[in-house]
């Protein structure tokens, strides 16, 4: 799908460049974008290896597993059928993956979890605990969203963390609002077939 | 001291306290982190490649002008609801594509600015959203079912969450 967009964008500048007279300019953009986006780049890296050598070193020493034990009873209480099951930890790992914004540690983890919220499913339809992951993991609830972090640090802000706070009371507020649709939605289709 | 500034402070006493539990622990912390920074290497570097297509494809757009055309219409409805109306491309790109949301994101805070209005909006709604269909999809294709019920207006509906109340907290705490 992005690709289409890419065609159309790219498409359209030229022939309205040229329309008006600026395409010599829309050339000079491509060259100007790619550069743009090896200094993002370049920008970003140094903090963000700084970040990944640290949550590393956290996890290595245990952190994680700590963080995990901590939020295995919020997990219990939010998905009883998984508990029942023992099935609490895997999740409890996906999200405080997440947490800690270990992006990409996360997503086989968020995998693990959903394979087994999955063998539960009757017949290829997603339970309402499956639901609640994932409604759970798109929330993106992060202690330190370190790639934006790192973004500004690396373009130059004056202080890159004092956007933190509000990261936390916008995806605090996005999770509220989740948590309420999807309970919302379970009440009003969770117990479909009853109709008459 | 300002919450800011207190989040600055996380860092060095993070450091301090992997650094002394690695110690207590006999975990390499040499090792670790350099793993670790090779992690965020292959991060970084997976991310180019998308952002320089992306970056080719909005800076020939703005060079064309046809992007002022399309940032003044939608700039005219988000300032109906107080926003200015080039986070646009942002919040239809979220949802979609991860590296089109940071590419869309950085460009963004380096045209106005990290520390503006829209730079600061930018960067908390990219921090606080996820790339919904991406990761919900994944998650659906790992539990191997089919038809995911409400999974997905719900997701979507936390997304426009997300995005409105990143807009609420920037406005108020920067407005």
């Amino acid at each position: 799908m992005l690709t289409y967009i890419w065609i159309a964008m790219v498409v359209l500048s030229v022939v309205y460049g040229a329309a008006t007279g600026r395409i010599e300019a829309v050339g000079q953009g491509a060259m100007d974008g790619a550069k743009a986006a090896v200094n993002l780049c370049m920008a970003m890296l140094a903090p963000m290896c700084l970040w990944s050598g640290l949550t590393e070193l956290l996890t290595r020493v245990g952190a994680l597993g700590g963080l995990n034990r901590l939020l295995s009873p919020v997990m219990g209480r939010l998905f009883p059928e998984a508990k029942r099951h023992g099935d609490t930890a895997l999740i409890a790992a996906n999200i405080g993956a997440n947490v800690l914004g270990l992006g990409n540690a996360a997503t086989p983890l968020s995998i693990r979890a959903s394979k087994a919220l999955g063998k539960r499913c009757e017949g290829g339809v997603a339970s309402a605990e499956l639901c609640r992951l994932i409604v759970l993991n798109t929330a993106s609830l992060q202690l330190l969203p370190m790639t934006v972090c790192s973004i500004r640090a690396g373009l130059g802000s004056e202080a890159p963390f004092d956007i933190v706070p509000a990261v936390w009371i916008s995806s605090g507020a996005a999770l509220c609002v989740g948590l309420g649709a999807m309970f919302l939605a379970e009440k009003l289709f969770g117990k479909g077939r009853k109709r008459k | 001291m300002t919450l800011g500034m207190l989040c600055g402070v996380i860092l060095p006493l993070l450091i301090l306290v992997a650094a002394v539990a690695s110690a207590v622990r006999g975990v390499d912390a040499m090792d670790a982190v350099s793993h670790g920074a090779m992690t965020g290497l292959k991060v970084a570097a997976g991310i180019l490649p998308g952002l320089v297509g992306l970056l080719v494809g909005v800076y020939m757009l703005r060079a064309s002008g046809l992007l002022a055309v399309f940032s003044d219409g939608a700039g005219r409805l988000l300032s109906r609801v107080g926003l200015p109306g080039e986070i646009a491309p942002l919040l239809v790109v979220r949802p979609f594509s991860g590296s089109g949301a940071i590419a869309t994101a950085a460009e963004l805070m380096e045209t106005h600015g990290p520390d503006s209005l829209v730079g600061r909006l930018a960067a908390v709604i990219l921090g606080s959203s996820e790339t919904t269909l991406y990761t919900a999809n994944v998650c659906l294709n790992a539990a191997g079912v089919r038809r995911s019920r409400w999974a997905l207006p719900v997701a979507m509906v936390t997304e426009l969450a997300a995005c409105g109340a990143s807009a609420a907290a920037v406005l108020l705490m920067w407005g």
